[in-house]
């Protein structure tokens, strides 16, 4: 049996950065996509679950719903200078998600800390299903 | 896989290559790449040329898809990418300005020398840090509420000066006098509105620095001179950053509305970060005003920045600010889109310039420069790497009728971030560059390898080729003493 493919992996791109994620579902696939973006902004080992944030977001397609759910998450992260490490989808259907976010607020001394990630671009955005499951790339704007 | 570039872009002369309309069905104009060979060598290998193709898309493209020799892989259009479309059919595109709106470089003055400086620099570079926060995490000094920003959008830097933020004349030396006609407030979200507020007057991360600098070479003395730059060994600051979170959720949102506008209009193209409107369209003139908004907020966002630059400068050499001569030099934008008057077949028409990573270089004598500057044209400030130096030159009447006057932004990236790090892994970039004497003051010291040199291609292949090519004058070139990074 081969090894479980790891949840991300970060993808390179000559100004920014990109994320692959995967899941056995599209929704693990979108919580590991995120997840994927926060390693970029911190390491996640050091980031605790002191705050929840309830995400609630929708789209025309896909695509779009994978753009709102990592902009919402990058709304809180700019407003409230929250971290998330930790998602927890609570319903998935096209082309709308209910989700809890779960992280702390950046702490400056604590935190190792990377860019910020400025925004989600739609460039090379793909989404699509093999045999072992859901794979997402998205690019970010660093 | 990558494609042999070089067989496929037509040589127009040394450093002009012609992309031709033959390359992709579906190309209005041709594209044209500012390089040496040397430069295109690196360039081919990302899909930087294959984004100057998919530019060519735009409905009313006019003239070329043109790429400076700074260009690298972007999303949407290459980074150093410029496009004008006509105002009658042609099309507006946020990826044509980037997510980052109206970020830019301004350069401050001092009538300090370096030997002046050195003593104090630690301190200074550390007042600074205190008081321009950077990176993640950190908020401004200035809070402002939902009405405030309001007046931010519409009056950009004049707001902060009529706040007590700088110096009147400070405005004159800003592209567009630091506040853009046509920003309508109403049109960016009370999300990005929200996401802006923490951050004004707030540097960022990634590529955005501050830098204390010296004068190392003067080309162009007399230009240098009207600029106030008047010797070698000379300190002036650079100053990179954007309009924060406000710019890039207004991009955002309005790349969803362009989204359904391009379907609506039947505009197809190869890339969605594409996405585009027409100019006359409700959602073409919406973003216009929403994107001069968010540029208004980057123009007061330096403002501020500036002002604490001086202050701190003040604070730290126990004079006043403005006994150490420190002037705005010029404030230009390198991520915006704007109408302009340009020549298309002997006759001036209206229209729409995308500069995407690229810098308008206005020539002497355009009305649309400070007059102080109008007998040698627009400055044009080009930061290179932290580890090496800058460059301030001037714009040509070869960029009015080869560029829509517009030049190159930068050094361009060379190296992804984490190739970056995986080349300089086990160097400490703080401890080589304090060996070169340059001092830096990090939040994310272990980030830094993603700026260093190595990631970038040098600054000065960049702006010799347009010097070369006529498009902008060499006026002088800085290297770094001190950097301020998020």
């Amino acid at each position: 049996m081969s090894a479980e493919p790891p949840p991300f992996e970060i993808l390179e791109h000559t100004a920014d950065v990109g994320v692959l994620a995967r899941g056995r579902t599209l929704a693990d696939a979108f919580a590991h996509a995120a997840e994927g973006m926060f390693s970029i902004m911190v390491n996640l080992d050091g980031v605790r679950e002191t705050e929840q944030r309830p995400i609630a977001v929708a789209a025309r397609d896909w695509p779009g719903l994978l753009v709102a759910w990592l902009s919402e998450l990058l709304y809180y992260s700019d407003v409230e200078g929250l971290l998330f490490k930790r998602f927890e989808m609570q319903d998935f259907r096209p082309y709308a998600l209910r989700a809890v976010a779960f992280g702390e607020p950046v702490d400056r001394q604590r935190h190792e800390l990377g860019p910020g990630v400025k925004a989600i671009t739609r460039h090379i955005l793909e989404i699509d299903e093999g045999p072992e499951g859901w794979r997402v790339q998205v690019l970010l704007d660093i | 896989m990558t494609k042999d570039w070089k067989q496929i872009l037509k040589r127009v002369d040394e450093l002009r290559w012609e992309l031709p309309r033959s390359f992709k069905q579906g190309m209005r104009v041709p594209g044209r790449i500012y390089a040496s060979e040397e430069m295109m060598d690196v360039l081919a290998e990302d899909q930087a040329i294959e984004q100057v193709a998919n530019v060519a898309f735009l409905p009313g493209i006019v003239g070329f898809s043109l790429a400076m020799p700074d260009i690298h892989w972007g999303y949407g259009f290459p980074i150093g990418g410029v496009a004008a479309t006509n105002q009658d059919e042609g099309v507006v595109s946020p990826g044509g300005v980037g997510f980052d709106i109206n970020c830019g470089v301004r350069v401050v003055r001092t009538s300090l020398r370096e030997e002046e400086v050195q003593p104090h620099l630690a301190a200074l570079l550390n007042q600074m840090f205190r008081d321009v926060p950077a990176g993640l995490g950190g908020s401004g000094q200035v809070r402002v509420n939902m009405q405030e920003i309001d007046r931010v959008l519409v009056g950009g830097a004049r707001w902060a000066v009529e706040k007590g933020y700088g110096w009147p004349q400070d405005l004159e030396c800003i592209e567009g006098g630091g506040a853009l006609p046509g920003a309508d407030p109403t049109k960016v979200s009370k999300r990005a509105k929200e996401r802006g507020l923490p951050q004004i007057g707030t540097l960022g991360s990634g590529n955005h620095f501050l830098e204390v600098q010296v004068v190392d070479e003067i080309f162009d003395a007399e230009a240098a001179r009207v600029m106030g730059i008047d010797s070698v060994g000379q300190v002036v600051v650079f100053i990179h950053s954007g309009s924060r979170g406000l710019g890039h959720q207004t991009c955002q949102d309005y790349l969803e509305v362009m989204e359904v506008a391009a379907d609506k209009y039947k505009i197809s193209l190869p890339d969605k970060q594409l996405a585009c409107a027409p100019l006359s369209s409700s959602e073409g003139r919406s973003y216009l005003a929403a994107m001069t908004a968010a540029a208004n907020f980057a123009f007061a966002n330096r403002q501020l920045i500036a002002h604490w630059v001086r202050q701190a400068f003040g604070r730290v050499l126990g004079r006043k600010p403005e006994d150490l001569g420190m002037n705005v030099v010029y404030d230009v934008a390198h991520n915006i889109a704007k109408m302009e008057r340009h020549k298309v077949d002997g006759k001036e028409v209206a229209l729409c310039i995308h500069r995407k990573g690229a810098t308008r270089a206005f020539p002497a004598g355009h009305p649309d420069i400070p007059s102080k500057y109008r007998a040698i044209g627009q400055p044009v400030m080009v930061p290179g790497d932290m580890g090496r130096y800058s460059f301030i030159c001037v714009g040509t009447e070869r960029a009015m009728a080869e560029t829509w006057g517009s030049t190159c932004h930068g050094a361009g990236r060379m190296l992804s971030r984490h190739a970056a790090k995986r080349k300089l892994e086990g160097v400490n970039v703080a401890e080589r560059l304090a060996q070169k004497g340059i001092m830096v003051r990090a939040q994310n010291r272990a980030a830094l390898a993603e700026e260093a040199s190595e990631a970038y291609k040098d600054v000065a292949q960049v702006v010799d080729v347009l010097h070369d090519a006529g498009i902008s004058r060499k006026v002088a070139r800085m290297r770094p003493l001190g950097v301020v990074k998020g």
